[in-house]
């Protein structure tokens, strides 16, 4: 056998004992996700061209009325999409000052500092978190102290309000770092010339900083709207049975009247909306400027 | 400005101090205060269910997050070896575990996993050779596994972010050097992702202890630490929970701590 023959022989083992290597490592990962996304997806699309069966569950069917009957939940749907964008403004317009201290004016030492501070809660347990307001919303909390200085029956808890002020506390960290993210890699030179050509400090903020840092927005305020377009925890302890949202909706239809095709439908209209916010997010952002990412931790 | 920055670290944390501060209150009453005592931390841990509950999430969160941080570091070393619209493929699926609510990915794995059983406990009923068959139900093994999913591709973007940043030019060296691939591992790649790998295997187990959604779906007749939670809250508020809220935000801010001080080792310097 000539010798080169035999090169690409053993060459050939060793690409093939290479990808097979490449097979090995990205199986687990690949069964994984394929077994617990891919499949529960097409399960549940599946599901919501189904009908439900007379005891509850799934019976086989090729049907759309599950997505007509879509407006039977439209208060879920209303309050959802009136409240998740309103609790992502929200959160935007308390975390951009924070997020351009951090950035942009904190002493240089403590920055990291501030900056874990701000991250820690994130990763802290949001029913917790959650759960300490109802404690200072609830009958015992603010009211009981106002009602020290007079002002009786003010009820807090329950209310969008409530609701409100938990989204903000809950996402505020998800909207800081991006927008610090994006006003940290800011080119100080830049608001160096505007000042030097003449523009007042409000300008240079708004031609300038706030131009730049919109990707960043952008990046934040997609997040936290798709994260709470599936929030439960939220409207279900600080909005009673009062505020509810389409999460509410889903626990109800599956863990209690069990009516699985129509909350499969309800679950497939949602991954659509928050598809299309994520599209949406994705144009204004990479026209703003070049696509960045965001590390969460 | 400063002010306005004091006043939002004042509101993220002052209801976190409130909760610990009420967890030590000698009465049962949130609006006063009337005295130190643990004996609340005692009640929590004297109640068995709590205590199952405990027991339950710290095994599901270790286990998950084990495997997360395995599976999940293979992923991120598998995917320097493929080709771009493999890639692509692979990184829209980590993202999309990343950004489907938990409520979908609770709902959708119920329903796949109640209908796999529906199919595969009989089929076993049928093999068995005597009359108890093993039968699948949710449980352990279906919060683990609708955990790990996320966990996992968190660990991939984390391991990954690192990979790309290692310096080839040491794994050529080595390789130079008659390395074999598996030194040249192990004496290089490995040391070099490690704090990677750790963090996210912290994360992934705070991520799992802290869920209440998923677990929620899908833990069948189990109860997870959050479950018993959220059950007991909308009994209505007791101080028992403030301990346990407690001792479960301390050890998730330690965890955290913990995380950020692996990532911030060995990262070259700016």
């Amino acid at each position: 056998m000539p010798a080169g023959t035999e090169a690409a022989f053993s060459m050939r083992g060793n690409l093939l004992r290479r990808n097979l290597l490449t097979a090995l490592l990205l199986a687990p990962a690949t069964l994984w996700l394929v077994v617990f996304l891919v499949l529960p997806f097409v399960a549940i699309a599946i599901f919501s061209v189904g009908e439900r069966a007379p005891e509850g569950g799934y019976q086989a069917a090729l049907t759309f009325a599950q997505y007509a009957n879509l407006p039977a939940r439209a208060t879920a749907f209303w309050n959802t999409m009136v409240l998740a964008p309103a609790g992502a403004l929200a959160c935007l317009l308390v975390a951009y000052p924070v997020a351009y201290y951090l950035a942009l004016r904190a002493p240089q030492r403590w920055r990291l500092i501030l900056l874990a501070l701000i991250v820690i809660p994130f990763w802290t347990s949001l029913l917790m978190r959650t759960y300490a307001w109802m404690y200072i919303l609830g009958g015992r909390g603010i009211p009981a102290l106002l009602a020290y200085v007079g002002i009786e029956d003010l009820r807090l808890i329950n209310t969008s309000g409530a609701v409100l002020l938990g989204i903000v506390y809950g996402y505020l960290p998800l909207m800081i770092l991006p927008i610090y993210v994006s006003l940290e890699r800011l080119d100080r030179r830049l608001l160096e010339a505007s000042a030097d050509l003449g523009a007042t400090p409000v300008s240079t903020f708004l031609g300038v900083t706030l131009r730049l840092s919109l990707p960043g927005v952008m990046t934040g305020f997609s997040l936290v709207m798709i994260l709470l377009l599936g929030e439960y925890l939220i409207p279900t302890l600080l909005g009673g049975g009062k505020v509810f949202f389409i999460g509410n909706a889903l626990v109800d239809l599956f863990l209690q009247s069990r009516n699985w095709p129509f909350g499969s439908a309800i679950a497939i209209t949602l991954v659509a909306v928050s598809v299309v916010v994520l599209i949406v997010a994705n144009r204004i952002s990479t026209r703003l400027s070049g696509a960045r990412r965001v590390d969460l931790i | 400005m400063r002010a306005f920055v004091v006043a939002v670290f004042g509101f993220l944390y002052l209801p976190i101090a409130l909760v610990v501060l009420f967890s030590f209150n000698a009465g049962h009453h949130a609006s006063e205060f009337t005295g130190f005592s643990v004996q609340w931390y005692g009640k929590a841990l004297s109640n068995p269910f709590l205590v199952e509950a405990l027991k339950n999430s710290l095994f599901i969160a270790t286990t998950s997050a084990l495997l997360a941080a395995f599976c999940g570091t293979a992923a991120a070393l598998g995917l320097q070896r493929v080709g771009a619209p493999a890639r692509a493929v692979f990184d829209a699926l980590l993202g999309a575990a990343i950004v489907v609510p938990g409520v979908v990915i609770g709902i959708s794995t119920l329903v796949a996993l109640v209908q796999l059983f529906v199919v595969v406990n009989p089929f076993l009923a049928s093999l068995w050779p005597t009359d108890q068959p093993p039968r699948l139900a949710l449980g352990y093994g279906s919060i683990i596994a609708a955990h790990g999913l996320f966990s996992m591709a968190l660990v991939t973007m984390i391991v990954g972010t690192r990979l790309s940043s290692l310096d080839r030019n040491l794994v050529e060296a080595s390789s130079d050097l008659y390395a074999t691939p598996l030194t040249t591992f192990r004496s290089i790649v490995l040391p070099q992702i490690m704090p990677a790998v750790i963090a996210g295997f912290l994360l992934a187990f705070t991520f799992s202890f802290d869920d209440f959604i998923i677990a929620f779906f899908v833990a069948g007749a189990q109860t997870t630490l959050p479950i018993y939670v959220f059950a007991s809250i909308r009994r209505g508020v007791t101080p028992e929970i403030n301990a346990i809220a407690t001792i479960v935000l301390a050890a998730s801010v330690l965890l955290v701590l913990l995380a950020q001080w692996q990532l911030g080792r060995r990262k070259p310097s700016p």
